[in-house]
């Protein structure tokens, strides 16, 4: 498969996704220059993380502006997939491809630390290697991803299945306590209505091999592959 | 003399430097030479004070074979921005530490993040890829405000700045003592990787080539930040906030990814970043070291503010600029590069060839003087003295410790664990990104940081250590102790260690006593890191660590790299399974001065005395044995003894692991404290598993190191024969939560 990844200025996750889905899922990956608008032959586009734009202003507010959206938003209304990882999700929604905004989190301070993520739904394209109510293990690396909607887009996002992962202890259980920045009902990513767009904070490009601590990130990848094998 | 002695101070030069220069030029020097002349002879930019001493430093390393390149210095101290060796493959690590206590002891934050915003463009100047962070950090006790507000400050910059730039920040040190009170350390340290064949250089070289600036607009911000703010003592003026520069990580982050762009063309001659003392050392620097002379003209400088003067343009500290010298030719070609990443370059100048560095506003020049002369800093004799007090800490009767007073062991050992200089620093660590880039292999918080090499089978560990304590007991011995235990630290992890960095923190070198601390504790480096085969690198001197005549303890920071040859072989601190036994390599003496300079010491009886000794010797042998027990695979786990002692360094692995620990027997008598707390170096915590005990005691014997069976690994407690028994849930929860509601 053919995966796009996304570099604005700023950005530094985009050499890791490139490694994980390149060298260790041995797909086909190439970088997208923001200046660029070319998304052609590309099956799914990756927003990765990182300060673009120094997160000035807001995080992701400038980025949503570069050349590059505007492809990106005709690549997701074709059906094609994208998925925005930190920094990345953060310019997703100030783009409106996804619901709701990332605040800063709820104690002020950046978090680097693994999490448990409980898969929700393991039927979209992004999680169907999953198993129902799976607990990943998958690390967060931010300062603003508390993540917030209003009551109708909560609702919205529960009743059609579109929180993919909540924060939850290792046994699958969603506390305060391992709620890692504030975010509402837990939300660690979602997809839009359509299934094709995601978001989530948690970085899945870290998570790809044992020597660094863990690989279900790879369950996301490989979800990824399969849905697009099957759709070929 | 034209000058007021006043405009000297401003300079931080003397009367006897003025007529030196005078001497030299053959005549008075214009206000913008006086300007040159200040920063480049500062303590910051010269060495004038330190220079003798550090040529004591060994700075190649013995290596088995003629062809073996591994291991090998490629770049020394002081020939480039930072040192390089050779880990194989066409690789290097390059890595240095810095120093930015001055400006964080103003304004912690700012005075943090652009310590690291520096030593990252030390690193990608030669063409580097940055990949780690390490920093360590000294304050004052957090129980008063401002050395709280110094703490946050600090971790927040650290955080801010290297978290944006995508560089992890893998480990380090925090120490806290009433000496660093207003005067926190703030030592950053970068490693970056390139291919040997592709480093840059930091010289300007080549008739006509031109000179380049990148990146930020020069501003009047931290003018006389290297004569000034670091080359003098705090108390008699004020504030020099405006001294400290602000920092941009996101226009650092464009000049890395440019510049590395750069450095894999053939385009450029050199690239040096304009770090202290701004464009003067910058641009001087790189014509010395390239023989040449340069024509800068000022008005291309692209500034910030209205007004600014020939002498405030080349004196600005204004952060995230570079100078690239381009080849003749090249100059579109590289515009080119800059403008893909939205960053601003401009010509300021050009290579000449007549060895003069002329600064010219326009048609006007304001400077015109010769490079060698400007780079000729003077080097002072100066002498040492030992303090009369060394003597009397060193021989006071510490024996009181012995007694535990009305607590008991299980007390004393919960308290050293919860101890701020003991306790786990995850709540710092968690505010730095210490996984991107997916090399991490051991996170902060182990002996040291491991870091895979991607594309090779090798890892890289990292520790940086100093302690303070020791140094100001015995400067010689606690100048070995620091380069010792930052070895034994990548040691644990099954690293070799190859090669240092290092900082060294001190007051006012003009003071025979602390000149003595500088020169002792250089040479106790020396020694280690020759015994120990790490040659230096690279490194920095920060002197003038005073505050209103108080010196802070006498520092050496040591940034160690080691070597892992299969990085999956990597051993971490941690208990691993029940039924382990566990075996201390080095065995401690069991006698009072155990406890010199000890944690234990300071808190029971609030003393700071003892003589702290080191058999570099037998550290050699413990360290060999290590490895060589870790190559074969009998080693399960290993921890370094530090800070709190054998006790404490149980009760870390048993933590680190989720594992209880039992040890059966244990020194009881009279010595009892210094057997649980004393702080013995070459000591290492190992576990092996039950059929490979007579492997590592046979591994001990060919290596001569004494050892001793302490216990086995297992149950939900933590005893220490009659002496300590304590649940695994309590100790855990005293060392987790030291630093808790202290920030």
């Amino acid at each position: 498969m053919k995966f796009g990844i996304v570099t604005f200025p700023g950005t530094w996750s985009d050499g890791d996704c490139y490694y994980s889905l390149g060298n260790i899922l041995e797909q086909d990956v190439r970088y997208i220059w923001h200046k660029d608008t070319d998304l052609s032959g590309l099956d799914c586009v990756v927003l990765p993380g990182g300060f673009s734009y120094g997160d000035y202003l807001r995080a992701g507010a400038i980025a949503r502006f570069s050349a590059v959206m505007p492809a990106v938003e005709r690549f997701a209304a074709g059906g094609k997939l994208v998925i925005g990882i930190c920094n990345g999700f953060q310019i997703l929604c100030e783009a409106g491809l996804l619901p709701g905004a990332l605040m800063t989190n709820s104690h002020l301070q950046y978090r680097c630390q693994w999490t448990n993520l409980k898969v929700e739904n393991h039927n979209s394209p992004f999680t169907n290697q999953s198993t129902a109510g799976q607990v990943i293990k998958v690390p967060i690396s931010h300062h603003g991803g508390n993540y917030y909607a209003d009551e109708r887009t909560l609702e919205d996002l529960e009743k059609n299945n579109r929180v993919l992962f909540r924060y939850c202890e290792s046994n699958g259980e969603i506390s305060a306590g391992s709620n890692p920045n504030g975010s509402m009902h837990n939300i660690a990513g979602i997809i839009n209505a359509r299934g094709n767009v995601m978001g989530m904070m948690p970085h899945p490009e870290r998570a790809c091999e044992p020597l660094l601590g863990g690989s279900d990130g790879n369950i996301i990848w490989k979800s990824i592959i399969r849905y697009l094998t099957n759709k070929v | 003399m034209v000058f007021k002695k006043e405009v000297l101070d401003e300079v931080a030069l003397s009367i006897g430097e003025y007529n030196l220069i005078v001497q030299k030029l053959g005549r008075e020097p214009t206000i913008v030479e006086l300007g040159l002349f200040g920063s480049l002879w500062s303590e910051h930019c010269g060495y004038k004070h330190s220079r003798k001493l550090l040529k004591l430093f060994p700075v190649t390393r013995r290596t088995a074979g003629g062809k073996e390149q591994l291991g090998q210095v490629v770049i020394k101290p002081g020939e480039e921005n930072a040192g390089a060796v050779d880990i194989g493959d066409g690789l290097c690590v390059i890595m240095k530490i810095e120093s930015h206590n001055h400006p964080s002891a103003v304004e912690p934050y700012q005075g943090a993040a652009t310590g690291v915003g520096g030593i990252v463009r030390d690193i990608f100047t030669m063409g580097a890829r940055p990949i780690a962070l390490l920093n360590s950090l000294r304050f004052g006790p957090l129980d008063i405000p401002r050395n709280r507000y110094l703490f946050n400050g600090v971790v927040g910059g650290i955080g801010g700045y290297g978290n944006c730039l995508g560089i992890p920040d893998v480990g380090g040190e925090i120490f806290f003592a009433k000496p660093y009170s207003s005067n926190p350390l703030v030592n950053a340290m970068c490693v970056g990787i390139a291919r040997r064949d592709s480093l840059v250089s930091a010289r300007a070289s080549g008739v006509g080539n031109k000179i380049m600036l990148v990146g930020a607009d020069t501003g009047r911000d931290g003018l006389h930040g290297a004569s000034g703010l670091a080359s003098r003592t705090f108390g008699e003026q004020p504030e020099m906030r405006s001294a400290v520069q602000v920092g941009n990580p996101f226009m650092e982050k464009l000049l890395m990814e440019a510049c590395l762009e750069l450095a894999s063309t053939d385009w450029i001659v050199g690239i040096q970043d304009l770090g202290a003392a701004g464009l003067t050392s910058a641009s001087i620097e790189s014509a010395e070291k390239g023989g040449s002379g340069l024509d800068i003209d000022v008005l291309k400088v692209p500034r910030r503010e209205q007004g600014m003067t020939p002498y405030e343009i080349m004196l600005s500290e204004s952060q995230e600029r570079m100078l690239v010298v381009v080849k003749t030719g090249c100059e579109e070609k590289v515009m080119a590069v800059f403008q893909k990443w939205d960053l601003k370059a401009d010509v300021i100048g050009t290579v000449t060839g007549d060895g003069l560095a002329r600064i010219r506003e326009g048609d006007v020049i304001h400077a015109e003087a010769p490079v060698a002369i400007l780079t000729d800093a003077p080097s002072y004799r100066l002498y040492p003295r030992k303090p009369a007090w060394i003597k009397k800490l060193q021989n006071r009767d510490i024996s009181g410790a012995l007694n535990p007073g009305r607590k008991s062991f299980n007390w004393w050992l919960l308290k050293l664990l919860g101890s701020p200089n003991i306790c786990s620093k995850s709540l710092v660590f968690r505010q730095y990104d210490h996984q991107v880039l997916n090399n991490t292999v051991i996170s902060p918080g182990g002996d040291a940081a491991v870091l895979r090499i991607k594309g090779t089978p090798r890892g890289i560990a990292l520790s940086t250590d100093g302690n303070g304590r020791y140094c100001y007991l015995d400067p010689y011995a606690g100048g070995a102790m620091a380069v010792a235990e930052a070895a034994r630290n990548v040691v644990c992890t099954g690293a070799i260690p190859i090669a240092i960095t290092n900082c060294l923190n001190f007051g006012n070198p003009e003071k025979n006593d602390i000149y003595y601390q500088l020169k002792e504790c250089i040479r106790g480096m020396a020694r280690a890191c020759r015994v120990l085969n790490t040659p230096v690198i690279s490194g920095n001197v920060s002197l003038y660590n005073e505050t209103h005549g108080e010196a802070v303890y006498p520092t050496p920071v040591v940034g160690m790299l080691g070597l892992l040859l299969d990085v999956r072989r990597h051993v971490t601190a941690g208990f691993q399974e029940k039924g382990d036994v566990v075996y201390l390599l080095g065995v401690g003496d069991d006698r009072v001065n155990d406890l010199a300079g000890s944690e234990y010491l300071e808190q029971r009886l609030g003393l700071v005395a003892g003589r702290p000794s080191i058999d570099l010797a037998m550290e050699r042998r413990v360290q060999r044995c290590c490895l060589a027990a870790i190559g074969k695979k009998i080693i399960k786990s290993a921890h370094d003894c530090a800070e709190g002692g054998l006790a404490v360094a149980l009760a870390e692995s048993s933590i680190l692991g989720g594992k209880g620990f039992i040890g059966p027997q244990w020194e009881c008598g009279e010595l009892a404290a210094a057997n649980l707390f004393g702080e013995t170096p070459s000591r290492i915590v190992v576990s092996v598993a039950k059929d490979r005990e007579d492997a590592l005691l046979k591994e001990a014997k060919r290596h001569r190191v004494p050892v001793k069976r302490l216990g086995t690994v297992g149950g939900a407690s933590f005893i220490l024969g009659e002496n300590v028994n304590i649940s695994l849930r309590d100790i855990e929860q005293a060392w987790k939560q030291g630093l808790e509601g202290k920030g």
